[in-house]
């Protein structure tokens, strides 16, 4: 093989090509339509710019996916609650903060409230952790009854208000912090992405996810427990979406039960898809997610700027997962594989004759 | 042929296939075999591990398309190729499973009549179908509530259903692929019953299984498969069972004699201390309650043939399967293993089998395969570093000569013998004091062959204690300084270290003597 | 003792029971605590059918697919398409009624094909075309229209709005008039469509062999059965049934609008599973589903009697009791497994 085919193996084979190509494909669209889409500029002490919007906006995305992924790594499964419980964790914190009403003035301290969200989101998880580890439940069963229910029990912590929080260091999170020019939903993003980085490789957990996704058998053979590490990973996908609640809620100062983090889990499904991942379950790249999740953002803005509606959006997004997974499904590649055959055995057969 | 219903020779022959040749990727399951079979016979097939008997029977069921030869039908003029189980029962051929395929859901009469329901007034005849279901059910002698759902019943009950199925259809040729390995002596009686009178009835049996007294009991005809290649069709009463044994494992009957055990390690003596004791460990199902002993520094060989409660057995001894009888004394402590967490903790090591199933984790590298077991040991929070894993994956390439590009591809990437290698690695790294080794060397070449068995010596002399479990007797009377032999799932036999000689061996397992 | 009992007619039989059961105190309990009110009235039996016509279609199709191992979480978004997309033909593009339902249904079994196509030959997972498909219909409806369309279609209103009385279980107003209970064209839809599904599983070869690939694919396979044409059979028939719901919603609804049918997918599955049919494939009949429904509703009833809850509290009620229901399956389960490990014949 000459060195040009044995470098362009390489480039294709590796496994953040595709969710690179992606990126690069909708980037350069949006560049061709708006010639001013990398531009950055700083007003009031603040970044502004596409670029900027879509890093900040995919913020929350980002950490979902990173959920996501090992949900998916891990169990094979999807966890479809992760956008009702993101807005169940927001209806916790806002009502610890301001109760029933409306206000600028904290019932208790934010700090308090932050975790309460949070502990909603991984009892959430918890609770898919459960039917799923211990009661074998098929994951996307298990994860339906939270995705419907989740934004009721939303709704009746918030007694059907939207409530807001009229109390600017509220907004930080989701938003600016003073004087720092870069939004801040970026620097949560990167610390999940670290936090999460850090325990993935240096300790062992990574690797037992991957072979627990990969040969549950084998895992156990080998002494894991299964059963734990299934648990173990809906759970923190639960405690993703409520930190990404905090960031969905900080952003807008409000809840709406109704409307928070409305179909995001198609997004993180699809970052995770778009990054490489297989959603059968085993080996994964968590980088291959980010780009995937900065991918779909960047993609949700152009078809904004294509005044696409945000309820029409879905449609597109639906489209682009049957894509991928038809080019996942190894049933396809093996119909195309023969068919292969049989064209080029009728050739040579014609060859022959 | 002339259709006579006296001497066996003289039965019309209602199958033949010839020089079926099937290819796997890598692999030739199967090479020019023969195989032919009769009205009203019981043609027995056997043959170890990997000789092919499942796939010739795939291929004749239309689960596997053949590359290669023919297979002709008794009343058709061209030779068959079935595309699908479907075409193969319109052909004549059913065939009732190990697993006993069946629809748990569905009740007993509608198995049997599940795709070709009768019909009255264009919606489903239920009445007959239950009527018919008992009917046909009765001419077996089985009469049970077929509006129950199959899963209600044992095995056994299954195992009939299904040959009812077979019979109502009229199939010609009936093929049980090991029909016996979960029924009691009871049962099997009962399956024998039935299976004479289809014999009557001029079916064509194609009994498919490794228990050598049933075979003895029931069949008319033996081929025998090898490695994919066809060694002969034998007529059972013909052929002594230590015999059928010897080609099954692929040694002429003269050749026995002249192996003997060779002296290539220190004699053990029992006063060393022991290491493991099982005493009465049983699971219900799988294996019947077994006493079993290991001192430091003792091979223990576990022969017999497949089936026979080889890998049953080690499988409770590690906790692999929980043992629902007996306990367990590990080095003078009783222990309970939960989990195979629990094994490894003590120092316990266990290869399984079928590595494709339960040992390799396809898609991750051959390092991390390597140095996963003991990985777990150390705990979660104990990482290896990337430098201590390469140094212990490059250290067992290099012991056990594994051949791979580097050691990051993925592991699947590997031929079948070298993932072997990698799992026998990934258990020696753990460095235990006890390991259960399911047969090692299948699929690996005789050069390494020999590598591992020398390691295996080389442990025990360094107090290790190791059951080998292997089909190649050769190899195990190098290695062990005692042998089980097991039969049928029950222990048969223990020869010491002086008693070990092959023929011995294959009397054994042959069960005792000529016919 | 109720071992034997539950031994005796079956464990699907038991579960059926228990929803019919269920259903029939929860009746007499609404009965007593809002006798008032006049619970006890036919009428609010009737409206049971009446506000879940569409409910009842979509679970019978929902119950099939379930059998049959696979399942649809579209369901809710089809229906809400479907009645968009009724609304617009009929109001914005002038279409009649019957042309426009005939073209919605014609849909349907596209769709069903699409999905069935995708997951019985590229054996692709049914969660996650089905959720691709949910995201796409519900997308879809928000492109046809972002407001809400009402239909003016006299055709249409009438076959909406046209009471069709019982001759009996009426009773005397307070002007001595006497009132009879009442049900509408969508109810015998329903009805039809129950009926016809009850006797499709029943009755036929088809039926048969959607419960043995849900038993067990690969014994169905090995059995002879094409499995891949039965599961694409299925799918095309489901969504024809899930367009049909969407009319029969839209004859409650009569308009379009894009939070429709929210959670609506999630009422069928706790329709199928309470009334008997289970997740993981080969069990369920139609008679439970229905049950199912009644139970929905007269929980829904409860609420907006007591008249103070949201309407939030009938979902987390329905997603309680199929969780209930669904922990019971396992336990049910695996007690099964146990009991056939340990005896022998």
């Amino acid at each position: 093989m000459t060195n040009v085919k044995k470098i362009l193996r390489k480039i294709y084979g590796h496994s953040l090509f595709f969710p690179l190509t992606c990126l690069g494909i909708v980037l350069a669209v949006n560049l061709i339509k708006t010639p001013t889409f990398f531009q950055i500029s700083l007003n009031n002490g603040v970044l502004y710019g596409y670029i900027i919007d879509i890093l900040n906006r995919s913020s929350e995305l980002i950490i979902l996916a990173i959920g996501m992924t090992l949900v998916v790594a891990g169990s094979g499964g999807t966890d479809i609650s992760v956008g009702a419980v993101s807005a169940v964790a927001g209806a916790i914190t806002i009502y610890s903060l301001v109760g029933s009403m409306s206000s600028a003035v904290y019932r208790m301290p934010y700090g308090f409230a932050i975790i309460l969200g949070l502990l909603g989101g991984i009892a959430c998880g918890m609770f898919n952790g459960f039917l799923i580890a211990k009661l074998k439940i098929q994951p996307m069963v298990a994860t339906l009854i939270l995705f419907t229910a989740g934004r009721g029990i939303a709704q009746i912590i918030t007694q059907g208000f939207i409530l807001y929080v009229r109390n600017e260091p509220f907004k930080y999170l989701g938003n600016f912090i003073p004087g720092v020019p870069i939004p801040t939903p970026i620097f949560v993003a990167i610390m999940v992405i670290l936090v999460t980085v850090l325990i993935l490789k240096k300790t062992a957990l990574g690797l037992y996810i991957q072979t627990v996704g990969i040969n549950r058998k084998a895992a156990r053979l080998v002494g894991l427990n299964s059963s734990l590490y299934i648990f173990l990973i809906y759970t923190f996908s639960g405690l993703c979406a409520g930190i990404a609640g905090m960031i969905i809620t900080s952003r807008v100062y409000s809840i709406d039960a109704n409307n928070a983090g409305l179909n995001i889990e198609l997004d993180a499904i699809l970052a995770v898809a778009i990054g490489g991942n297989s959603l059968a379950g085993g080996k994964f790249s968590l980088a291959g997610s980010i780009i995937g999740a900065i991918t779909i953002q960047a993609l949700t803005t152009s078809l904004y700027a294509m005044k696409v509606t945000a309820d029409q959006l879905p449609v597109y997004k639906a489209i682009v997962v049957i894509i991928i997974v038809m080019l996942q499904s190894t049933e396809l590649k093996r119909m195309v594989h023969s068919l292969y055959q049989k064209i080029s055995n009728l050739i040579a057969g014609k060859k022959v004759a | 042929m002339k259709n006579n219903n006296e001497g066996m020779n003289e039965k019309e022959i209602i199958l033949t296939m010839t020089n079926i040749d099937k290819y796997f990727p890598g692999v030739v399951a199967l090479s020019k075999v023969n195989f032919t079979l009769r009205a009203g016979e019981v043609h027995a097939l056997m043959g170890e591990n990997g000789a092919g008997k499942s796939t010739l029977i795939k291929v004749l069921t239309g689960v596997e398309i053949a590359d290669g030869g023919e297979i002709r039908m008794k009343g058709k003029t061209h030779p068959i190729l079935n595309h699908s189980p479907h075409e193969a029962l319109e052909n004549g051929i059913s065939t009732v499973y190990q697993e006993v395929n069946l629809c748990p859901n569905l009740s007993v009469a509608e198995n049997i009549f599940i795709g070709r329901e009768p019909k009255k007034a264009g919606r489903i005849d239920w009445k007959t179908i239950n009527r018919r279901a008992k009917e046909v059910l009765e001419t077996l002698q089985i009469k049970i509530d077929v509006t129950k759902p199959v899963e209600h019943y044992s095995v056994a009950v299954q195992q009939m259903v299904a040959i009812a199925r077979a019979v109502d259809i009229s199939s010609k040729i009936l093929i049980l692929d090991e029909p016996t390995s979960s029924l009691d002596e009871q049962e099997v009686e009962k399956l024998f019953e039935v299976m004479n009178k289809l014999k009557e009835r001029g079916i064509g049996i194609i009994f498919v299984t490794h228990y050598l007294e049933q075979v003895y009991k029931i069949s008319d005809r033996i081929t025998v498969l090898r490695n994919g290649v066809f060694v002969g069709e034998y007529e059972t009463s013909k052929l002594p069972s230590v015999q059928l044994v010897a080609k099954m494992m692929g040694k002429e009957y003269d050749e026995l004699s002249t192996i003997k055990s060779k002296d290539l390690m220190e004699k053990k003596s029992d006063d060393q201390e022991v290491v493991l004791h099982a005493k009465q460990l049983g699971r219900t199902g799988s294996i019947k309650p077994f006493d079993f002993t290991i001192h430091k520094g003792e091979v223990v060989g576990l022969s017999g043939l497949l089936g026979s409660g080889r890998s049953e057995m080690s499988r409770v001894l590690y906790g692999a399967d929980k043992a629902d009888a007996g306990e367990l004394i590990w080095k003078g402590k009783k222990i309970i293993l939960n989990a195979p967490i629990d094994a490894m903790k003590v120092g316990m090591a266990y290869l399984p089998e079928n590595r494709m199933a339960e040992g390799i984790i396809s898609e991750l590298s051959v390092r991390e395969n390597i140095i996963i077991a003991l990985q777990v040991k150390n705990g979660i929070w104990n990482l290896m570093s990337r430098k201590d894993q390469e140094e212990f994956a490059d250290k067992y390439i290099d012991l056990l000569q594994i051949k791979t590009a580097n050691l990051n591809v993925p592991i699947k990437q590997l031929s079948g013998g070298n993932q072997q290698k990698v799992i026998l690695a990934r258990w020696l790294l753990t460095n235990p004091d006890f390991m259960i080794l399911d047969e090692p060397t299948r699929g690996i070449d005789v050069g390494t062959k020999m590598e591992i068995q020398k390691l295996v010596i080389e442990l025990s002399n360094k107090g290790k204690s190791v059951i080998f479990i292997s089909s190649e007797i050769e190899e195990m009377l190098r290695v062990c300084s005692k042998l089980i032999i097991l039969r049928d799932g029950c222990k048969v036999g223990e020869l010491e270290q002086d008693e070990l000689d092959q023929n011995e061996i294959m009397n054994a397992i042959a069960g005792g003597g000529e016919r | 003792m109720l071992r034997k009992f539950r031994e005796k007619i079956g464990a699907n039989s038991f579960l059926l029971l228990i929803t019919i059961v269920l259903f029939i105190v929860m009746y007499i309990v609404g009965m007593i605590v809002f006798r008032n009110d006049n619970f006890g009235r036919l009428q609010v039996f009737l409206n049971l059918f009446i506000s879940n016509a569409g409910l009842i279609v979509a679970s019978v199709g929902m119950t099939m697919v379930l059998i049959s191992g696979g399942i649809d979480i579209s369901v809710g978004s089809v229906v809400a398409v479907t009645c968009m997309l009724l609304a617009w033909m009929m109001e914005n593009k002038n279409i009649g009624a019957v042309p426009a339902i005939i073209i919605v249904l014609v849909l349907g079994i596209i769709y069903g094909l699409i999905q069935g196509l995708l997951i019985a030959y590229l054996k692709i997972q049914p969660f996650i075309v089905t959720l691709a498909g949910m995201f796409f219909c519900r997308g879809m409806t928000a492109v046809i229209s972002s407001d809400m369309i009402s239909i003016k279609n006299e055709t249409f209103l009438e076959l909406a709005n046209a009471k069709i009385y019982l001759p009996f279980g009426g009773h005397v107003n307070k002007k001595g008039v006497m009132l009879y209970p009442y049900i509408y064209p969508s109810v015998i839809i329903a009805l039809v469509v129950l009926v016809l599904i009850f006797f499709m599983l029943k009755y036929t070869k088809f039926g048969r062999s959607i419960y043995a690939v849900g038993g067990n694919e690969q014994s169905a396979l090995l059995l002879g059965l094409n499995v891949r044409l039965t599961k694409l059979k299925v799918y095309v028939l489901n969504g024809f049934l899930a367009t049909l719901a969407g009319f029969v919603f839209c004859l409650n609804t009569s308009g379009g609008f894009v939070e429709q049918a929210k959670g609506f997918e999630m009422e069928a599955i706790a329709s199928s599973v309470i009334g008997g049919t289970l997740l993981t494939g080969g069990v369920g009949n139609v008679i439970g589903c229905l049950f199912g429904v009644l139970i929905k509703g007269t929980i829904e009833t409860f609420i907006t009697f007591k008249g103070t809850l949201s309407s939030w509290w009938t979902k987390i009620v329905i997603a309680a009791l199929l969780c209930f229901f669904i922990i019971l399956q396992s336990i049910l389960a695996s007690t099964k497994h146990k009991r056939r490990k340990a005896s022998k014949i």
